[in-house]
């Protein structure tokens, strides 16, 4: 072992920084009055505000850079904490399950669009390929529930192989036309197919993991009894953390950084014999496969999918979760999902004006913080490395 | 018109009645030229002359419309950029195309793509090995950078977006020579810089070209002192053409020149 050059930054303010939002979300996620509910935002947007002005951010950033392998373990242990507080808790526990497999699918996003460049406003259609798979995989085969999940993403991606040939040979606004295009097509494919439901939509089986049957609540003893969206918590928590991981690779390799190349400029990437295509390809299909595998588990958790679920509306609910997390940064992507998904649930008053929410949300960010709540940091290929 | 014999034996870049004409316009008219080996060649003339349009057909960006480029004896005329590069043509950009919000280090490495593994198995799995390469490619790319500027070598994971034009150029010719090409093409790389920092630049690419054996250069040029001090050879183009050709002197007391530059009365 070579002597450590320089500190490592301090674990606290990251730690502390963790429990702070554990705490505030747990908070947020009990109460029910609305006026409650107005207030809380009110302070932790002021909280965030004073963090910033004070340096406190800037610290909890330095302790995540520096000592990520630490926060690594902290954030999905704040998540089970937040199980506990909840565990008989159906609705908060189902609503934590879905803000996790969303992040997923945001992360297949991320890869496309915040890598690669390459824009996808079919991020619905794909989770709904996803669905659908795990529907029709799980009613009429018996394979494992694993292989199902696995399988919903290679639909996604070779679906997703269909579009690659026009979304290539255009750019830009015009590529952008055609996944918005592919997205109702979905939907209106779905609701034309009796096959597969129709505008009915279709049941789902429960996750079922050799023998661990998911839709039962866990009885831990007599009393106690965990709801049965633990599983799923679970089950989207162990997801999420190996889309993050792949994620992380992925960027902190030359593959991250060809993506990175070929989206800020063809032309020069071209002259230093960069296949663009391959690129764009690459980023594509490994970014439908994430979102196909999150839409599978999504179809267990839900065990009943329509087309409604699959609407341009909601490939734009991706989208401004990429955008406002700050595109290509992982830990931004978490914490978007987290407002994007959450807030409507808990404003019921807002409940109507989603997209308003999410639409002013979006252009706020890009006046006033342009690269995202958390953009995204310069890439260091072993996080810790120095030169010797 | 026939091909002039050249006077320079086995040329490392020749063209042959290259042609590139814009609907109308035409950027290249039967241009001929003998580039040899290790010499430093500068291309000269007016504004829209042709010169940018010359690097951009020799790289594949733009397809010619006639004539043949061949390159170390082999013919790179219906070659893509990607192929033009992995023959070992490297160049830089009139207008710095850098990747601004990327690192020192990650621009450089974007010109050493062909020396990289590319497998996605590779790049996830195996990061022992991934290691191994990554820190070679530093070394190699921190001492191409010290040779330049050597604080510079010390800043190779701070973003590219904050540094001065002089040190993005020196930026640029770096990734241009990571992957050791044996043509560089450096497209006006004085542009937006003072004069003294011009002067530093060259002394740069000298000291450089001293230091790697095997390494031709042209260069686009409007400063005429850059011009006179660096190169060994230059072309003057003019609408599209070669007007003349030969050392600074030769070409600076040239009549076609004279005229191209400050016109006849």
């Amino acid at each position: 072992m070579q002597p450590k050059t320089g500190e490592r930054p301090s674990l606290w303010p990251g730690l502390l920084g963790i429990a702070g939002v554990a705490v505030y979300l747990i908070v947020f996620l009990m109460i029910e009055s609305q006026v409650g509910v107005a207030v809380l935002l009110v302070g932790g947007a002021a909280a965030v505000v004073l963090a910033a002005r004070f340096g406190a951010l800037e610290r909890m950033r330095t302790s995540f850079a520096g000592r990520e392998g630490s926060m690594d373990i902290a954030v999905p242990a704040a998540v089970l904490a937040l199980v506990l507080v909840f565990h008989q808790d159906h609705f908060t526990l189902l609503l934590v399950a879905t803000v996790m497999i969303f992040m997923t699918a945001s992360l297949g996003l991320t890869v496309q669009f915040g890598f690669a460049g390459v824009l996808n406003f079919a991020g619905a259609a794909f989770l709904g390929i996803g669905c659908y798979t795990a529907a029709v995989l799980t009613k009429n085969t018996g394979l494992s529930h694993l292989l199902v999940i696995l399988a919903g993403g290679v639909m996604a991606a070779l679906i997703g192989g269909l579009l690659l040939y026009p979304v290539l040979r255009t750019r830009g606004h015009y590529s952008a036309v055609i996944t918005i295009a592919f997205t109702l097509l979905f939907k209106t494919f779905l609701e034309v197919n009796d096959a597969l439901g129709g505008p009915q939509g279709l049941r789902v089986d429960g996750l079922n993991l050799f023998g661990w049957a998911f839709n039962d609540n866990i009885a831990l003893t007599e009393t106690v009894e965990l709801s049965f969206y633990t599983n799923y918590v679970l089950a989207s928590l162990v997801l999420v953390c190996l889309g993050f991981a792949f994620l992380r690779r992925l960027d902190r390799s030359w593959i991250g950084l060809n993506m990175d190349a070929v989206r800020l400029d063809e032309t020069a990437s071209a002259c230093f014999g960069y296949n663009i295509s391959r690129w764009q390809i690459t980023a594509f299909t490994v970014g439908n496969f994430l979102i196909g595998m999150a839409g599978a588990l999504y179809a267990m958790m839900l065990g009943f999918i329509a087309p409604t679920n699959f609407t341009f509306g909601d490939s734009l609910i991706l989208v401004s979760i990429v955008l406002l997390g700050g595109i290509g940064n992982p830990w931004g992507i978490a914490v978007a999902t987290t407002i994007v998904i959450v807030l409507p649930e808990k404003l019921q008053m807002i409940q109507e004006y989603r997209f308003l929410l999410y639409a002013a949300m979006v252009i706020l960010i890009l006046l006033f913080r342009p690269r995202g709540l958390l953009p995204r940091p310069l890439r260091a290929y072993f996080p810790g490395w120095q030169p010797k | 018109m026939a091909a002039q014999v050249s006077a320079v034996p086995e040329p490392v870049l020749a063209t042959r009645e290259l042609g590139k004409r814009f609907g109308g316009v035409v950027a290249l008219e039967a241009l001929t030229l003998a580039v040899a080996p290790n010499e430093i060649l500068g291309l000269i003339g007016p504004n829209g002359s042709g010169k940018t349009t010359f690097f951009n057909v020799v790289t594949g960006i733009y397809p010619a419309d006639g004539g043949a480029v061949t390159f170390d004896g082999r013919d790179i005329t219906r070659l893509a950029p990607q192929g033009v590069y992995r023959a070992g043509i490297a160049r830089t950009f009139q207008r710095s195309r850098l990747s601004l919000p990327l690192s020192i280090f990650d621009n450089i490495m974007v010109g050493n793509h062909k020396r990289l593994t590319q497998g996605l198995w590779f790049n996830l799995f195996r990061r022992r090995a991934f290691r191994r390469e990554f820190e070679e490619s530093y070394a190699r790319a921190r001492e191409l950078v010290a040779v330049f500027d050597p604080p510079l070598a010390d800043r190779m994971f701070e973003a590219v977006e904050g540094l001065p034009m002089i040190d993005r150029r020196r930026i640029e010719i770096c990734r241009a020579l990571i992957s050791r090409p044996k043509l560089l093409l450096l497209d006006e790389p004085s542009a937006g810089m003072t004069h003294d920092e011009t002067t530093q630049l060259m002394d740069d690419i000298l000291q450089v070209k001293d230091s790697l054996a095997d390494l031709t250069i042209i260069i686009i040029e409007h400063e005429m002192g850059v011009i006179e001090r660096i190169t060994d050879r230059c072309a003057v183009l003019n609408f599209g053409r070669k007007i003349c050709e030969g050392s600074y002197q030769e070409v600076a007391a040239d009549p076609l020149v004279q005229e191209a530059y400050l016109g006849l009365e």
